[in-house]
């Protein structure tokens, strides 16, 4: 832990430094209950149970609610939890930036986005040019765009749907198109299949895509954010199939969100984020590990 | 039975009858996507790696091996000799079944020699062993430059990284898991 120290400085500055940000920006600051009865339904998110009420994966669902209720621009920044993700990129207790915005849409986020890591990056001296695992990646705006069918163009031999279909979309992923994402700029992957929407709304002009994008820096993927979906009944149905999937895989099923969507009726077209802060500060500061960034992980409790 | 949840380094399972250990492990999850364990598993009789991603909910069995406890004696050539602590029996392994355990053996340790099918593949070191510290450059006290830590090799002619502050002739504890530097045995 004492090694940390410098690495921990430098993660009170960032944390600091997005507040100064988003207050700037006229956001609310909120803080949602950890502690929730239902979690968002997703296939592959597994919660940490506390007592009968679950740990939030996220603060998603409460925020929406937020934003139903009129508040229309708020940001949180908080811990979560997922059952058994750790690796060197992931720990089971993290902390991520949430941000919603109504009467904006994913395109606009990704503006909001350049412009965030921009101002962190010059307000803890890095400049227009950081280097992470020897990758000179430019700041400058703008960044790169690619969407997820590109991407399978680029850099495989099938298609995104040829990989849905075989359940090969994850590892191809992982193993043939993140690494080279975000090199020499930060890079948006954006619209996903529609199989992947999630709580994101589709393209009106290719509903075949999901309004969804994730940011890359340095082949690590930072942010997912989402033009977000408005509508109930559609919303339902996604939980309903993320739970049946969940039912199949023999996984915990759990109760559904209904006050959420129910105030979801009253929510306004809006756009949301969720950014890893744990993820940012080790690229920022160049640490391969999340170990190197947390004051301690949970083989060190 | 292992889960993929199971998987790390060093864990030892069983893939179309052959043991294989774990060589190196990385857990992914692409956004909202499913865990992915990817793999890198050596055969244990064979010496081939090969690599393999797994899924959560993908299943393993544990090798097939027996463990007995042996003391490790001298090696001569590329032959390590070692000696059954219950029969005294004395059996030879090859250099190349040792892979990283080789930089941990000093006379006299107490292993677990792995055997499959009557044949001994391997060994299990206990997870930490004391070692000498034979070469190092010397620390200039009041040197603030402290933060790194220096190269440093070990009487089994193991090299690794230490704190400035541990001299040569000194002992040290070394995880033998990750091969790196743990504490500095006093006296």
């Amino acid at each position: 832990m004492a090694r940390r120290k410098l690495a921990l400085e430098q993660r009170a500055r960032i944390i600091q430094k997005i507040r100064a940000f988003f207050s700037k920006e006229g956001y609310l600051e909120v803080e949602t209950p950890f502690r929730i009865p239902a979690p968002a339904p997703e296939s592959h998110i597994n919660a940490v149970l506390s007592g009968q009420w679950y740990l939030h994966t996220s603060p998603e669902l409460c925020m929406k609610r937020m934003l139903a209720a009129g508040y229309e621009k708020i940001f949180q920044i908080c811990r979560c939890w997922r059952e058994g993700e750790r690796g060197s990129q992931h720990i089971p207790e993290f902390t991520l930036l949430e941000w919603y915005r109504a009467g904006s849409d994913y395109l606009s986020l990704m503006d909001e986005c350049e412009n965030l890591i921009q101002t962190l990056a010059a307000d803890i001296g890095m400049g227009e040019k950081i280097i992470y695992q020897g990758h000179d990646i430019f700041l400058t705006s703008p960044w790169e765009r690619m969407t997820v069918k590109e991407a399978f163009q680029r850099f495989t031999k099938i298609s995104a749907k040829e990989a849905l279909q075989q359940n090969l979309f994850d590892e191809v992923m992982v193993r043939d198109i993140e690494p080279g994402l975000g090199i020499k700029k930060p890079t948006f992957l954006y619209d996903y299949p529609s199989e992947r929407r999630s709580l994101a709304r589709l393209k009106k002009e290719d509903p075949a895509v999901a309004e969804r994008f994730e940011l890359y820096l340095g082949g690590l993927e930072i942010a997912n954010a989402y033009s977000e979906l408005i509508d109930a009944e559609e919303q339902r149905k996604v939980f309903e199939s993320e739970m049946e999937t969940r039912r199949l895989l023999g996984k915990e099923i759990y109760p559904m969100p209904e006050k959420f969507l129910t105030e979801m009726e009253e929510m306004p077209a809006s756009a949301g984020i969720a950014l890893g802060v744990d993820r940012l500060v080790m690229v920022l500061l160049d640490e391969k590990r999340i170990d190197e960034v947390v004051a301690f992980t949970p083989e060190e409790l | 039975m292992y889960t993929a949840s199971d998987l790390k380094k060093g864990l030892k399972v069983t893939i179309d009858n052959d043991p294989y250990i774990v060589t190196a492990f990385e857990f992914s999850k692409p956004g909202k996507g499913q865990a992915l364990y990817r793999t890198k598993l050596k055969n244990m009789i064979t010496g081939l790696t090969i690599d393999r991603t797994y899924r959560e909910g993908d299943t393993f069995e544990p090798a097939s091996l027996e463990e007995r406890p042996m003391q490790y004696l001298y090696k001569e050539g590329d032959h390590y000799y070692f000696m059954d602590n219950q029969t005294y029996e004395q059996i030879i392994i090859n250099e190349d079944a040792l892979g990283e355990a080789k930089n941990y053996l000093i006379d006299n340790l107490n292993v677990k020699v792995l055997m499959f099918r009557e044949k001994a593949i391997g060994v299990d070191l206990p997870n930490f062993v004391n070692l000498r510290v034979v070469k190092t450059e010397m620390w200039v006290k009041g040197d603030t430059s402290k933060a790194d830590y220096k190269p440093a090799t070990v009487e089994t002619g193991y090299e690794l990284r230490i704190p400035p502050f541990v001299q040569e002739g000194e002992l040290i504890t070394i995880d033998t898991r990750t091969g790196e530097y743990s504490t500095r045995v006093k006296g």
